[in-house]
């Protein structure tokens, strides 16, 4: 299978503090990647550096073949990786339909296409479309966030932590939605909650302390319960 | 009755003047979190340039125009060089925009001299017209013409198109303008010319209305500008319109009716704001 993301003994620093301190891991085309960790190891950071947010000071990153390690966020971005940040970065001021505008980078029949899937995915975000963002319930910023990464034709979708704070029923929504944007778009994802994470996820990585300690099929860890209570604390 | 439409009249010139200066100001702090103390510089070069353009060619249009471009020009170059390379860094963006204002009132009396410079409006603009006992100045008319002009002009870009959407969206967080790929540094160098232009149009405008320009006359309305954008909200462009209309017309009336107050009244203004709105009437940043 294509490997479309491949990280390589990267590290990062942010100011003086050395966050990541040697992470590698693959991402496999058309599947979903989850990368697992306690609070604190590393894992926003990791998505953040994939986008140069939080430019890797040492190690590689590759998309399709190509090195991004050292491309500002911007042309990250336009190669066709969407992020959805763990605040969910909503323009909290503009519309729903201003926020969405923002993200198009074009007008075409595919993006118009898209965006007919995305109101059916996300009927909240057209009954709120001339709403601004910031009035949008936890769930619903988390969908405008999915929605605005997905408008695109993005090959690679970097997801933070979906399921941070919302209710179960929501979850469930982000979750169900989740799998249906895996059957065309590959997909990194961070996330606590473990029954989410090993529902949607095909494999996995696990960060501790800044490093990837572990990896396999997620069939694996959700069978390896000494792994999960060293590294996620649960059982 | 004719006092009042007077004193109206000029505060709300004076309030467009200190818009354009404000408006540039408050667009940059907003979106780039860049406090710019040099931008007065660039409203005096704009008087200077444009007044000299104005009166060697006999065309004030084609001084408002020269004054526009060396605005766009000189913005170009202190984002470029000046303002870059201190992005994020409140300190360092104080004292090499200070620094800059300096050099640029400085550069002035090194090209056009240390005299101040007359000027006085063009023929078609000069003198006034009576509604009965009502003097009406048309070149004050005109200056709330071109303030309300620009007004709309950049709101209607802000409020109605994708450029405008973008800078919008970048005022309240630049970090997911950049990850929705949108190369935000091109944005902050196009909002810093237009913001400088903006100025520079204020300053050509005053050079008339004074009478007279000189080269610490950047920092004197730079200090006015500040006030108004604390008083609008750092960040907000209708906040700037509004709060320089409240600081030009207060100024004017003050100035009629309580001479001796009239240097405190904007000051006044800024303490009230701060006490009861600390982020100003329009801000988006506390």
């Amino acid at each position: 299978m294509t490997v479309q993301l491949r990280l390589n003994e990267v590290e990062t620093h942010i100011g003086q503090y050395h966050i990541i301190q040697g992470v590698s891991f693959e991402v496999r085309k058309g599947e979903v990647t989850v990368l697992l960790g306690r609070n604190g190891a590393g894992k926003t950071t990791t998505l953040r550096t994939i986008m140069g947010l939080n430019p890797a000071s040492s190690g590689t990153i590759h998309y399709k073949g190509e090195d991004i390690s050292r491309l500002p966020t911007f042309t990250v971005a336009q190669k066709g990786i969407g992020y959805v940040p763990e605040d969910q970065g909503i323009f909290s001021g503009l519309t729903v339909e201003e926020n969405m505008k923002v993200a198009m980078k074009n007008d075409n029949d595919s993006t118009k296409e898209r965006l007919e899937l995305i109101l059916v995915l996300f009927p909240d975000l057209k009954k709120f479309w001339k709403k601004p963002g910031g009035l949008l319930s936890g769930g619903q910023k988390q969908m405008l966030s999915i929605a605005r990464a997905y408008i695109n034709d993005n090959d690679l979708l970097l997801i933070d932590e979906p399921s941070k704070g919302l209710a179960p029923i929501v979850v469930e929504k982000v979750m169900e939605t989740i799998m249906e944007m895996k059957e065309k778009t590959t997909i990194v994802l961070v996330e606590q909650n473990f029954m989410m994470a090993s529902t949607v996820g095909d494999r996995f990585y696990i960060i501790d302390d800044g490093r990837t300690v572990s990896n396999g099929p997620m069939k694996l860890l959700k069978e390896d319960e000494e792994m999960r209570r060293k590294y996620l604390g649960i059982a | 009755m004719e006092v009042l439409i007077n004193l109206t009249l000029n505060g709300l010139a004076t309030g467009m003047l200190i818009f354009l200066l404000a408006a540039g100001l408050t667009l940059i702090f907003g979106l780039m979190d860049v406090l710019n103390f040099a931008h007065g510089g660039l409203f005096a070069w704009g008087a200077y340039s444009g007044t000299w353009i104005y009166t060697s060619t006999g065309s004030f249009f084609a001084g408002i125009a020269g004054a526009i471009l060396t605005g766009l020009i000189l913005g170009l170059a202190t984002e470029k060089w000046i303002i870059k390379p201190v992005y994020g860094n409140h300190i360092q963006q104080i004292l090499i925009t200070l620094g800059l204002m300096l050099v640029l009132s400085e550069m002035l009396k090194v090209v056009w001299g240390p005299n101040q410079i007359s000027a006085s409006p063009p023929s078609y603009l000069a003198g006034s017209w009576e509604l009965g006992n009502i003097i009406i100045i048309k070149y004050r008319v005109f200056i709330i013409a071109v303030g309300l002009m620009v007004f709309a002009l950049v709101q209607y870009v802000l409020k109605s198109t994708k450029i405008g959407l973008v800078v919008r969206a970048g005022v309240m967080d630049k970090e997911m303008v950049q990850s929705l790929g949108i190369n935000i540094q091109k944005i902050f160098m196009m909002v810093f010319m237009v913001g400088a232009a903006m100025a520079a149009l204020g300053g050509v405008l005053l050079a008339p209305y004074s009478g007279v320009i000189y080269a610490e006359m950047g920092l004197e309305f730079a200090i006015l500008a500040f006030i108004v954008v604390v008083i609008g909200g750092m960040g907000s462009f209708p906040g700037s319109i509004l709060a320089a209309v409240l600081v030009g017309l207060s100024g004017s009336f003050m100035a009629y009716y309580v001479p001796s107050l009239s240097l405190a009244v904007n000051m006044l203004l800024m303490s009230a704001v701060l006490i009861f709105r600390p982020q100003g009437l329009f801000g988006l940043k506390g």
